[in-house]
């Protein structure tokens, strides 16, 4: 396939001996141009990622109450750990998580695929519609979170669902309050959906203009029809590798959602009903709380949790082998 | 009651600070620019200026216009040290929690009390500043700054918590008098809803985020007993949490208003014919609303006593400070001696009562009208918060309320659920 002429390319051997004394010399340039290029990203990835993860192990293993810096005397070994995973709303909040990631995961990846598979069967104004999808990709959850809270969903008479809902002489809904029944989870996957959608359909579009025109043609030949049998026998299986990629990033977006419930939610999302991971420990650790041990080591479970359902799921789906095999 | 009062207090700050709209271009303005500077290091506000003493003071943002130059002004007025103001808008709590783990603390500033923040060595006792006028304090406001028998905290104002509702609606459905007890209340709210006004605003949680709390002292229970376990372990807080769901039940609570409690948008807009509110709405129902305001107090459950819950904004000293003398001096100058700015700081923008009993009666705003109701049910079925209760037990008891009265859980097994995480809170901090 096309594809794998990019991978294979066999010229650098057969030039290899040749070339070799000129490579030498660009050596030190060409470190000295990696790091230029590595050095920034490296030393911020090491400053504000790795050094607090490797504090937040560290603190994990601490009675640490209001301190960064705890003494020897508050070291408790794994019972933090221990007091996260027997902890009721913790394991509640993972369970609101998968409901979450339940409803989210498949709506985001179907919708994204359609709209670019839309967008880019569109001949007129194609960059038009691509720009109108991804805009709102730049929105701040906050604010998307203030729209939909105070206008689209106001649970008041003049909110404008309520008032579409009217016109059907159907009574005033309280969008975001309670459980029962659940309409919470419309608001927050309407509005996670209209940010998101765009971001993803622009990975899937520049996966389908890489698919060679030519594979279509080929079926065409032997009898396929376009529309339902080119998309699932070619389209498809070609999109494997941004398909499995886009899954990872939607799934680990849905682990870490914590924006719009809490600015659309009641109490600061601190609701039984609808923590999320992230807003409990943010209740645990960040917040007058301060009980860093607890939420360290809680964010670090939720860590593995992630790494290990991303590992499955890269193992199952392939992660990382090239599109099209 | 921490959590609650924290969350209530940061959500009226970014409420009034939202509501001050024409401040929030400048104020992103001021976060980009102030982003920069600190970047470079020189704008801790701390740099020593000539020979005397420098020393960083923060607020929360508070929404009254006028308050910050008030702040400013009473700190440039202090002789004996140069006094920089920090106005925090958005999460006080959380960017004061951080703060006071960095160098880059404010010397004095305004908070709650907790057990943690004495434990972790962050504030030092006031009990000598505050000896000479200890006998005019009123004892809510020493109980909720004191942790084991020492202050750390001196009260700047007390914001207290009530129900407000429109007379005029009471008349016309012929109700004579507030209620005194839930029950009367679920059934007076749900008289009074109509297609386009409902009976009462809760609050976005439908009140389940601090009836329990309201609930353990009309009981006459406390939130931690002398035992130092859970002190509401008492079947009548599940009858309680019954009447709760009643109200939640009976189709007269507003939800879902764009705004939360403590905004007095739904009351202005005529959306709801009572609300949970505070003091700090006072000059704005006022305004709206005219002489059409009455206010009474959470009333009672299960034959308890109405409640009204004091909250309010405490001013405390950081022991990390460099200069803690001087930051305690400025404090007692500041809050305890200089009654004529405590009066115009609680008066002269938006509608505190004074933490001090003598200036209360100085006060002509606060004798007369609903304003003196509020100072009077204040005083009579006042409670404050115990330093010892942490947000983790708050969110126990807000849990337990929601599960109940919003999912129709068992009351008695999600009692005892609550029970039971406060105590486990409780055994890790004193056992």
């Amino acid at each position: 396939m096309a594809v794998t002429d990019k991978t294979a390319d066999p010229a650098p051997a057969a030039a290899g001996t040749s070339r070799r004394p000129r490579r030498r010399r660009t050596l030190g340039g060409r470190n000295l141009a990696f790091c230029y290029f590595v050095g920034p990203f490296l030393l911020g990835l090491i400053i504000f990622t790795y050094i607090p993860v490797g504090w937040s192990a560290y603190l994990s293993l601490f009675d640490a109450r209001n301190t960064v810096t705890p003494t020897a005397d508050d070291f408790v070994g794994i019972d933090n750990y221990a007091e996260m995973l027997t902890n009721p709303d913790f394991r509640r909040s993972l369970i609101t998580f998968t409901v979450f990631a339940a409803i989210i995961v498949p709506i985001t990846f179907a919708s994204s695929l359609g709209l670019a598979l839309a967008v880019n069967r569109v001949r007129l104004a194609r960059a038009f519609f691509r720009s109108v999808f991804f805009l709102p990709f730049a929105c701040s959850y906050v604010v998307a979170s203030l729209v939909w809270k105070m206008s689209i969903f106001a649970g008041v008479r003049y909110g404008m669902a309520n008032t579409v809902l009217g016109w059907f002489g159907i009574e005033d809904i309280p969008w975001l309050f309670g459980n029962d029944p659940p309409w919470f989870w419309l608001v927050i996957a309407t509005l996670r959906l209209w940010i998101q959608c765009g971001f993803y359909m622009i990975l899937f579009i520049a996966a389908l203009q890489q698919i060679p025109e030519h594979l279509y043609e080929a079926a065409y030949v032997d009898g396929a029809k376009p529309g339902w049998q080119t998309f699932w026998h070619i389209t498809l299986p070609q999109l494997r590798a941004s398909s499995v990629a886009v899954l990872m990033l939607v799934l680990i977006a849905a682990y870490q959602a914590f924006d719009e419930f809490w600015n659309l939610l009641p109490n600061s999302g601190n609701v039984p009903y609808a923590r999320t991971p992230l807003v409990y420990l943010f209740h645990t650790s960040l917040g007058t709380s301060q009980d860093l041990g607890r939420g360290s080591a809680g964010a670090l479970i939720l860590a593995l949790l992630i790494a290990i359902v991303t590992l499955f799921q890269g193992k199952i789906l392939g992660f990382g082998k090239p599109e099209g095999r | 009651m921490v959590a609650s009062r924290n969350n209530g207090h940061s959500k009226k700050a970014f409420a009034e600070f939202m509501l001050n709209r024409r401040r929030m271009l400048a104020l992103g303005g001021m976060a980009a620019g102030a982003g920069t500077l600190a970047a470079c290091g020189d704008n801790t506000g701390r740099e020593e200026q000539g020979d005397g003493v420098s020393l960083l003071q923060w607020y929360h943002e508070y929404g009254e216009a006028g308050t910050q130059e008030a702040a400013k002004g009473y700190a440039a007025d202090y002789p004996d040290a140069n006094v920089t103001v920090e106005w925090i808008p958005g999460d006080y709590d959380a960017a004061l929690s951080s703060g006071l783990l960095t160098d880059d603390a404010p010397d004095v500033f305004e908070s709650h009390l907790n057990r943690g923040m004495v434990e972790a060595g962050q504030i030092v006792p006031l009990d000598d500043l505050i000896a000479d006028v200890i006998d005019d304090i009123p004892e809510g406001d020493l109980i909720r700054n004191t942790i084991d028998g020492t202050v750390y905290g001196i009260n700047m104002i007390d914001d207290p918590q009530y129900i407000v509702y429109r007379p005029s609606l009471f008349e016309a459905a012929g109700i004579t008098a507030p209620p005194t007890t839930f029950d009367e209340l679920i059934d007076i709210a749900t008289e009074l809803t109509t297609a386009d006004v409902k009976g009462i605003d809760f609050g976005a949680a439908g009140g389940t985020d601090r009836l329990g709390q309201h609930m353990i002292n009309s009981l006459g229970l406390s939130f931690i007993g002398a035992d130092m376990q859970a002190g509401f372990n008492d079947p009548r807080m599940a009858e309680g949490a019954e009447a709760v769901k009643r109200l939640n039940d009976s189709g007269a609570l507003l939800l879902g208003a764009p705004t939360d409690w403590w905004d007095p948008s739904s009351m202005i807009q005529g959306l709801t014919a009572m609300s949970w509110t505070g003091l700090w709405t006072m000059p704005a129902l006022i305004e709206n609303l005219g002489d059409d305001i009455g206010i009474f107090p959470c009333p009672g459950f299960v034959g308890g006593t109405p409640t009204v819950y004091n909250g309010g904004w405490a001013t405390f000293v950081n022991a990390n400070s460099k200069n803690v003398d001087a930051a305690k001096a400025f404090t007692k100058w500041l809050w305890v001696d200089n009654t004529e700015a405590i009066l115009d700081w609680c008066l002269s923008y938006g509608f505190h009562i004074p933490s001090r009993l003598s200036l209360r009666a100085e006060a002509d705003q606060l004798t007369s009208g609903p304003a003196a109701e509020a100072v009077a049910i204040s005083e009579e079925y006042g409670w404050a918060d115990n330093p010892d209760w942490t947000p983790a037990m708050n969110t126990a008891v807000n849990d337990m309320m929601s599960n109940i009265a919003i999912e129709g859980n068992d009351p008695e097994a999600e009692l005892a659920k609550a029970v039971e995480t406060v105590n486990s809170e409780l055994d890790g901090i004193f056992g």
